[in-house]
This record gives C-alpha cells, sequence and structure tokens, in this order.
C-alpha cells in the first residue's frame, strides 16, 4: 500500500486530502504515479498537470524521477504560502 | 527550537524564555513577528486560515532551525508558526535568534524567515467580502 496526500487549492480540486490504495504495477517512480493518477478523469489530468506543484516522499520534497516504493506516503502540493 | 501551534504566543515571554537559555553567551537577539494584515492585492481580508502537512512542517522548520545554527555562530533559535483560522493583526509566526555577534543574529534571523516562506508547508486561504481564495505568490 501506498499513502497518497493532497494540500491547499489541490486538495480541494480533488475533492480529497488523503487516500490509500496498492502500489499499481506500471508505477516505479513520481512521474509514473503522476500519469497514472491523471488517468482517473479530466479534473485529475488538469490538477496535476501544474507544474508549479510540489511533490514529497515520506515528508521530502523529491524530483519526477525518484522512485516509489510500497509503504511510502507521496503528498502533492502547490507552492507554500507560510510566514 | 520549533513549534507549531494554533494558539497565539506572547513575544514578550518567548524573548525573555530564550535570552534566559542564553545564560550570558549572548550579545545580540534579533526577531521578527509576521503579521495577519487586512489587505491583500486590494481586497479587505477578513479572516486568514493557514493549512498546513502536519509532520513535514516540523521536519522542514526543524532543517531550518539546523542550517542557521551550522551558517552562523547561534547561541540559540526559535521558530514558532501558528495554524488554523486568524484575524486581521493576529501574529502568525514568530522567528528569532540568538549570537555573542549582532551581525550573525540579523543576518540568522533573516535567513530563517525568507526560508521558512519557500520550503515549509503551510498555505494560507484568505476569506475576503468576495468569498474565499488561496494566496498565490508570498
Amino acid at each position: 500500500m501506498i499513502r497518497l496526500r493532497y494540500f491547499a487549492s489541490l486538495r480541494e480540486t480533488l475533492g480529497r486530502g488523503d487516500e490509500q490504495l496498492e502500489l499499481p504495477e506500471e508505477v516505479n517512480d513520481v512521474s509514473s504515479l503522476t500519469r497514472w493518477l491523471q488517468s482517473r478523469g479530466k479534473v485529475w489530468e488538469c490538477a496535476l498537470s501544474d507544474s508549479r506543484l510540489h511533490v514529497a516522499i515520506n515528508q521530502e520534497v523529491v524530483k519526477p524521477d525518484t522512485p516509489v516504493s510500497d509503504g511510502d506516503e507521496v503528498a502533492w502540493f502547490p507552492p507554500v504560502t507560510g510566514g | 527550537m520549533i513549534r507549531v501551534q494554533t494558539e497565539d504566543f506572547d513575544t514578550g515571554s518567548e524573548l525573555e524564555q530564550l535570552r534566559e537559555r542564553c545564560a550570558g553567551q549572548a550579545g545580540a537577539v534579533v526577531c521578527f513577528v509576521g503579521l495577519v494584515r487586512e489587505f491583500n492585492e486590494a481586497e479587505t481580508v477578513l479572516t486568514m486560515t493557514l493549512e498546513h502537512y502536519p509532520g513535514m512542517t516540523e521536519k522542514a522548520l526543524g532543517k531550518i532551525e539546523q542550517e542557521a545554527r551550522r551558517r552562523w555562530e547561534l547561541t540559540d533559535a526559535i521558530i514558532i508558526h501558528r495554524v488554523g483560522p486568524l484575524v486581521p493583526n493576529d501574529r502568525i509566526v514568530f522567528v528569532a535568534a540568538a549570537s555573542a555577534h549582532r551581525k550573525f543574529a540579523f543576518q540568522a534571523c533573516e535567513y530563517m524567515i525568507d526560508t521558512l516562506k519557500t520550503r515549509a508547508p503551510f498555505w494560507k486561504n484568505e476569506t475576503t467580502p468576495e468569498g474565499s481564495r488561496w494566496v498565490e505568490g508570498n
């Protein structure tokens, strides 16, 4: 299983902030996982195509070619605006 | 020291506790307090809610504090950030650095708040008379 998290405007657009799923066979890194999620439909395809989004694995910001493994927590979020 | 909390903080008390922890080793303390403005991009802000990524937030703030301590000779450093619903004039964030030398304290304080704004996973949502919106750019 992997845990997926979505935050802020992305959470609102996707209508969920947290989900778990079995790691799909064709997924081996961040970009293939993002593509797999985009195949869920128009809203997902559009929301996850935003090049400003950041991705974190196990709470560390990663790059598109970073591997995803069973047990990981993967999060997508827009640019941060704290402070 | 880092803290993420919904409740307000007392800046005077935080500075006093920091001074006591310095125990004669610091010559300067520089602090920054961030507040909620009642205007943003020409619109009135009624409320502001801060969302964050629990767990990652604490890790990110901890790294920023450690990096500041590594770059400058700090006697003490603290970052406090609030989350949840806030209104104009509320305190959002408190950053302070203590050092033997004021230059290090100034530089470390500026580094911590600037880095926090681009690395720590917080997101601001504002309510204006027109409705609510996510703040973009910071």
